[in-house]
């Protein structure tokens, strides 16, 4: 018996409604044990969800879809809840104790709709992204992954290295033959450090994440120096709670923001200071780890940043005596929008160094992680034929792993093509 | 009643019927006639790049064709013996009689009982084997059966104009049979190969060409075999002209190749003469080797010219060629164009999936080469003595052996020209050494029980060996008392041991530790010293190796119908079907299946177990 899986869908908690997805054969039945099953499939219904002890949960917009018609091509249940941490955790608490329910594994609803038929194969990864994308720049480049930009490039890589693998298996397969030539080991180890150079800059170009996650905008500084101000005028909402106390921002605050067509993930964090407050002390540890991911650093504080490449951002410049900005430092004002925007030109211009351009290859992790294999294998073979076909076979089964062909024949297919070979 | 039959007498077939006899079945061999007995129908060399390391991991489970190379090699020759030995390819080049009578002589003390006769019918009622029947009519029983016909099956002959049916020159083939397999429903194909004129090296201007001399290193194609016997003679190169391709080009028309008249697809590593002229056109000549075939036999196998020209042609072609201008052809070229089975209606043991008891091995599988075949009827001989005896089944994956490579890409992703070992096939070159291939198998022929007293004997004393010599390298040295040794190394003041030091260039274990050799065998030394030498290469290796093995372990059922798993695209539900992949790994190795479609089918198999 398959696994009925459930998780929360939607964006992280808080939000303003939260979707619980629950899929598989027992979707209904664990629906029915929160009494959250509707009585007409397809139908938004309000229902009253109760746990197991008939408490109430929360009041939620309960959807039925009975498979194989459905997203995950199996049965489906979508409870429309409200937002808050509390009423997602228990709901999912209350889903875990209904037999053969479980939270599912990341990716587990889309592995279910691609078992099922539901999302076509070939381009499954580009078109997810595609599904997914929520500016325009990630539509961009998703559609370039689903229309194949990385297959034609991989494709190429393994064709050059496939070549060169023709090179060196003649040397080795037909040691015997004229056609195998003089040795041109040497040659062969130039072509591959060229060739991994070449493979090594597409694989450093900034990475494809940053767009369909966000720019991770960090704001730090001491306590009380204005941090969460600053990320409510960005974000354009309350989305931080602001007082004149220090300390009071304690956890990290994410705001997603979407300006111009690209995502930023605003990240306010705790002041960092040296305390004796023990969960003031996981604030600041949290803060500082926010940091050490940030792309972008926005310092607010009078005193010189200790992050070189930080923008430093002089707050509150509209108080009595904080109306001169220093030179070197962007002065925002509470109540002149215009200088919120040149903040955000300023955001603006470290993040287009950040992200790829728009004819990057859209590598995901995945592509990066075998690409730097490959690369890796290229540079660091030794001068003998035989370890050289060695390190060359490594390249062509890691490119090959990203699109998924079978490099030995693409080098057989070289070796006698190219070749005259056989006695 | 036998427990295993084994049609065709050809190296698969001796391979196969030693094999189930050694495993303990009562065993019978039928051919057309005792004189195919070990025939060697192409070529007169045995080894080679891929099949050198064939030929000795058959030696390892006590097999034949090793020891009757060497009871019958009168040229040796370790291609890229300044190489790896990864890539050292041992190749011998055989008296052709010789051979034949060291596989009879062979066989004669297997205990296999040899029958002839040709093959017209097979019983099998009920879907499985039960018996063969004879053209005499005669019906003998048996528990499993081994088809190992070769060319034989369907086989037709093309020269020029000229047509014949025969699986080699001047012998008939085997048709009923071939009509009764399509009857069978097998998955058939047709491939096609090719064979050059033979030529008397009485009429040879041996004088005029350079001679290519067996080498004098000492090594043995088998084990077991002490030192060389036969009297050594040296083989010489020639090649072709612009007048050869002038006349090739002039009768191009004439070639069954190029006028449609074969439909089976020819091997792209061993093309015809036509076909190098056609695709190579630019090159000035092509090298040719000339082998003779036997101490005592004039016949001279000129490799490199397989043709299917005319005789005619033939013969003007021959005349072109430096030192054989005046040659005689005695038996002139030609193709053959044959049936075989979609090899991926097989398991890995050999046996064909939907007829309980039927093996196959060789040619009949889409191969090429006497060393491919002789590796598959090694397992289809083990196998089918398993199948009739109830023993634990003998499957070698790609980590072992070439014999893996071999069957696991024969049985996975089937054939589409004749398929010939070549050590680039193998994802584990480093590991996989004609050198270690007692090593590597060892272990598993003598589970297999398939051994006799004095290879175990052998076995066992190298394996002692090894062992000794590798501990003795534990000893620690200096960059100093390397140098003190007369090594060239940098002074870098890390101390290693003997072992760790044998990876560095100019370092060897005469130098590093004589001492540590005595009472060790040559060969023994010199294997452990490659693995020294490639030590970072193996190990990592033997991690991939691990990993391959775990992924063996998700195993799949054979009758999954993968037409019912939504989210395949046709071609993958075509490949897969046609494979029946044993393991999720094995699913992951066909060509196109993408790891969406792995985790597809996993979901599916998972499902289809509940």
């Amino acid at each position: 018996m398959i696994d009925t899986i459930f998780a929360l869908s939607s964006g992280q908690p808080p939000a303003g409604i939260a979707v619980v997805r629950i899929s598989g054969p027992a979707a209904f039945a664990a629906a029915e044990a929160l009494d959250a099953l509707p009585r007409t499939m397809r139908r938004a219904t309000l229902r009253a969800l109760r746990g197991q002890r008939g408490e109430l949960l929360d009041r939620a917009l309960a959807l039925a879809f009975d498979g194989p018609a459905t997203a995950t091509g199996e049965d489906l249940v979508e409870l429309h809840c409200h937002g808050g941490r509390a009423v997602v955790a228990a709901v999912l608490a209350a889903l875990a104790t209904v037999p053969g329910c479980r939270l599912a594994l990341p990716g587990e609803f889309t592995r279910r709709a691609l078992a099922n038929g539901r999302i076509d194969l070939s381009e499954a990864e580009g078109l997810a992204d595609l599904l997914e994308a929520e500016t325009e720049q990630q539509r961009v480049l998703a559609l370039r992954s689903a229309e194949g930009a990385i297959s034609r490039a991989v494709q190429d890589w393994l064709s050059q290295v496939a070549m060169l693998s023709a090179r060196i298996e003649v040397m080795l397969d037909y040691a015997d033959e004229e056609d195998a030539g003089a040795n041109d080991a040497e040659a062969i180890r130039s072509a591959m450090a060229a060739l991994a150079d070449q493979i090594d800059g597409a694989a450093s170009a900034p990475p494809v994440e940053r767009v369909r996650d966000g720019l991770r905008v960090v704001i730090a500084g001491p306590p009380n120096a204005g941090k969460s101000t600053l990320l409510n005028l960005l974000a354009q909402r309350d989305a931080a709670i602001v007082s004149p106390i220090a300390g009071t921002t304690r956890d990290r605050i994410e705001a997603p923001v979407v300006r111009d067509g690209r995502a930023y993930l605003l990240i306010d964090t705790a002041g960092l200071t040296q305390t004796d407050d023990v969960v003031e002390a996981i604030g600041v540890d949290r803060a500082r780890q926010a940091l050490a991911e940030a792309d972008i650093i926005m310092w607010v504080s009078d005193q010189p940043s200790p992050h070189g490449e930080a923008l430093h951002v002089h707050a509150r410049a509209d108080l009595p005596g904080r109306d001169h900005t220093p030179a070197d430092r962007i002065g925002v004002r509470r109540d002149d929008p215009a200088s919120v925007t040149a903040l955000w030109e300023a955001i603006a211009a470290k993040a287009a160094a950040l992200l790829p351009p728009a004819d990057a290859l859209p590598l995901r992790a995945r592509h990066r992680d075998l690409c730097r294999a490959a690369v890796r294998a290229l540079r660091d073979s030794p001068a003998d034929p035989l370890l050289i076909g060695e390190h060359l076979r490594q390249a062509r089964s890691e490119l090959a792993a990203i699109t998924g062909v079978d490099a030995t024949e693409v080098m057989l297919d070289q070796l006698f093509g190219r070749f005259c070979l056989g006695k | 009643m036998f427990d295993v039959i084994v049609l065709g007498a050809g190296h698969a077939g001796i391979e196969a019927a030693s094999a189930a006899a050694r495993r303990g079945a009562t065993t019978a061999l039928i051919s057309f006639s005792a004189d195919n007995i070990g025939i060697m129908s192409c070529n007169p060399s045995i080894g080679g790049l891929g099949k050198g390391h064939i030929v000795r991991e058959v030696d390892a489970f006590d097999g034949v064709m090793a020891r009757a190379a060497d009871a019958s090699a009168i040229h040796h020759r370790l291609l890229n013996a300044s190489k790896g030995a990864a890539v050292q390819g041992p190749r011998i080049q055989a008296d052709r009689r010789r051979y034949q009578a060291a596989v009879k002589a062979l066989m004669a003390v297997s205990g296999v009982t040899f029958v002839t006769g040709e093959v017209t019918g097979l019983d099998l009622s009920g879907g499985a084997v039960r018996g063969i029947v004879l053209a005499s009519g005669e019906r003998i029983a048996t528990r499993a059966l081994v088809v190992a016909t070769g060319t034989f099956l369907g086989g037709r002959i093309f020269r020029g104009d000229e047509r014949h049916s025969g699986g080699r020159v001047e012998e008939r083939s085997a048709g009923p049979l071939a009509a009764h397999f399509r009857d069978f429903g097998l998955p058939m194909g047709r491939l096609k190969t090719g064979t050059p004129p033979r030529l008397d090296g009485r009429t040879i201007d041996w004088a005029r060409l350079t001679e290519q001399p067996s080498d004098d290193l000492g090594w043995t194609m088998s084990a077991l075999t002490p030192a060389r016997t036969v009297p050594q003679i040296a083989c010489a190169i020639t090649r072709t002209t612009a007048a050869t391709h002038d006349v090739i080009r002039a009768h191009l028309d004439t070639s069954p190749l190029y006028s449609g008249a074969i439909e089976g697809q020819g091997p792209r590593y061993c093309p015809s003469i036509e076909d190098k002229i056609h695709r190579f056109g630019d090159r000035d000549g092509h090298q040719i080797f000339l082998e003779p075939e036997g101490l005592d036999d004039p016949t001279v196998y000129p490799n490199g010219l397989s043709t299917s020209l005319s005789a005619d042609a033939q013969r003007a072609m021959i005349a072109t060629i430096a030192g054989l201008e005046q040659a005689r052809i005695t038996v002139p070229g030609y193709a053959v164009e044959y049936d075989h089975i979609d090899p991926r209606a097989l398991a890995p043991t050999l046996a064909v999936r939907s007829i309980e008891g039927l093996f196959c091995a060789g040619q009949i599988n889409g191969t090429t080469g006497y060393e491919e075949a002789a590796g598959q009827g090694l397992v289809a001989g083990l196998n089918a003595a398993a199948h009739a005896n109830e023993l634990t089944p003998v499957i070698l994956d790609r980590a072992s052996s070439y014999i893996g490579v071999m069957i696991d890409d024969l049985v996975l992703q089937g054939v589409t020209e004749p398929y010939r070992m070549l050590t680039a096939r193998a994802e584990f070159r480093l590991s996989l050494r004609a050198d270690n291939a007692e090593t590597r198998l060892a272990g598993l022929a003598q589970r297999a029980g398939c051994v006799s007293a004095e290879r175990l004997h052998h076995q066992q004393r190298s394996a002692d060996q090894r062992a000794t010599l590798r501990q003795r390298l534990d000893r620690s040295l200096t960059a100093s008392d390397i140098q003190g040794l007369g090594g060239r190394v940098s002074q870098d003041g890390a101390r290693r041991s003997a072992w760790e030091w044998l990876r560095f260039d100019g370092i060897d274990l005469d130098l590093i530790a004589p001492d540590a050799l005595d009472g060790i065998d040559p060969a023994v030394i010199r294997e452990v010293g490659e693995d020294a030498r490639y030590a970072p290469y193996l190990e990592r290796q033997a991690q991939e190796v691990a990993t391959l093995r775990s992924e063996e372990s998700i195993a799949l059922p054979t009758d999954i119908d993968y037409a019912a798993i939504a989210g395949l695209s046709n071609e993958m539900v075509a490949r897969l079907d046609a494979s029946r992949p044993i393991s999720l790994a094995a699913a992951a190795r066909i060509r196109g299946i993408t790891p969406a479609a792995l985790s597809a089918v996993l979901l599916h198999a998972k499902r289809y177990a509940a």
